[in-house]
């Protein structure tokens, strides 16, 4: 009992310190780009809650955020930057292209960046106000520190760290 | 406001290269046989009166049911003269071949490539006719009318329960 006690203590302390200080990995691929922009600017500013630095190399980094449409022909590219990303990571699909293609149903646009990686928070939006991509990123925080994230289940799953067992709820209604 | 030439391409092409002309709202175009589309092109580029050096665009449309099945448009414009025409070559559908602009004009170089990929035209001695928008594992031809409208051709995609 002791031990678990401070080993969940611990990973909450850990999980604190993940979802305050997320290197996001801008993968810009359209007009989102904009307000995702607008989002890293000062008017919104996502420093204030400790995601704004982006790092161009996904090693570094650990939210990967996927702002605009993904084509068939990026797929293989962007499941390329997911894999060179360090466990744990996060992802956010920024926009209604990437959460779900948009309104492009044809020959050339995945349905989806969830199609060949997986997904922890959608915005959707057309593009999403900046208020919109804030409150995406609360809510990923708040799952970092529930350690619900997609890598921090499966970490736990398959190599038996991060969060003990007990700590984890099943995800909510909006979380 | 080219009528002139129109003028000019049909005196210098009496023999039937020339298989219908039309002029609306002030845009002129014509219709060219396409065993005559290289001589035609190199013509318009290289006379005094028509001086079209400049390539605008090069497209194509698909007419299904008609036939001949595809249109080549050509769009030209002279930079001395500001004038403008549009040149249009049927290509049909049991054989899509029609001859390169590329030495006429480098720059339809890759709008050549994106009539191919799309739509499956051929340009003959175009030196380098790849697809440029899809890629290369991609069956068939997309903006051809015939071609699926939600048909997806994946490279990709996850493993169900993967991560």
């Amino acid at each position: 009992m002791p031990l678990t006690f401070y080993s969940s203590k611990l990973a909450d302390a850990v999980n604190w310190a993940r979802k305050y200080s997320l290197f996001q990995y801008p993968f810009v691929t359209a007009c989102c780009g904009m307000e995702f922009m607008a989002m890293w600017a000062p008017k919104y500013d996502v420093a204030r809650f400790g995601a704004e630095f982006p790092r161009f190399s996904p090693r570094q980094a650990d939210l990967l955020i996927i702002v605009g449409t993904i084509t068939e022909r990026q797929a293989p590219v962007l499941r390329r930057i997911y894999d060179q990303m360090c466990e744990p990571k996060w992802v956010i699909a920024f926009g209604v292209c990437a959460s779900t293609g948009g309104f492009y149903q044809n020959y050339s646009v995945m349905p989806g960046a969830d199609q060949v990686i997986p997904v922890d928070v959608y915005v959707p939006g057309c593009p999403p106000r900046p208020e919109q991509a804030l409150d995406a990123l609360i809510m990923l925080q708040e799952r970092i520190q529930r350690g619900e994230g997609h890598s921090q289940v499966v970490l736990k799953q398959e190599k038996g760290y991060d969060v003990p067992l007990a700590a984890i709820r099943k995800t909510g209604a909006g979380g | 406001m080219a009528k002139i030439v129109l003028d000019t391409l049909l005196a210098r092409f009496p023999g039937g290269e020339i298989l219908a002309t039309g002029s609306q709202h002030g845009n002129e175009w014509a219709r060219v046989a396409p065993v005559a589309w290289r001589q035609v092109a190199e013509f318009l580029r290289d006379d005094p009166v028509a001086q079209m050096n400049m390539f605008v665009d090069l497209t194509c449309v698909d007419r299904t049911p008609h036939e001949p099945r595809f249109d080549v448009v050509l769009h030209l414009y002279s930079i001395e003269r500001k004038h403008r025409v549009r040149l249009l070559a049927g290509v049909p559908e049991k054989e899509p071949v029609i001859d390169t602009l590329v030495p006429v004009w480098p720059g339809a170089n890759w709008f050549e490539r994106e009539a191919f990929d799309m739509y499956g035209v051929r340009f003959a001695g175009h030196p380098d006719l790849r697809r440029i928008l899809m890629y290369p594992e991609f069956q068939g031809h997309p903006l051809r009318k015939d071609y699926p409208k939600e048909k997806r051709q994946p490279l990709l995609r996850r493993l169900p329960g993967s991560v």
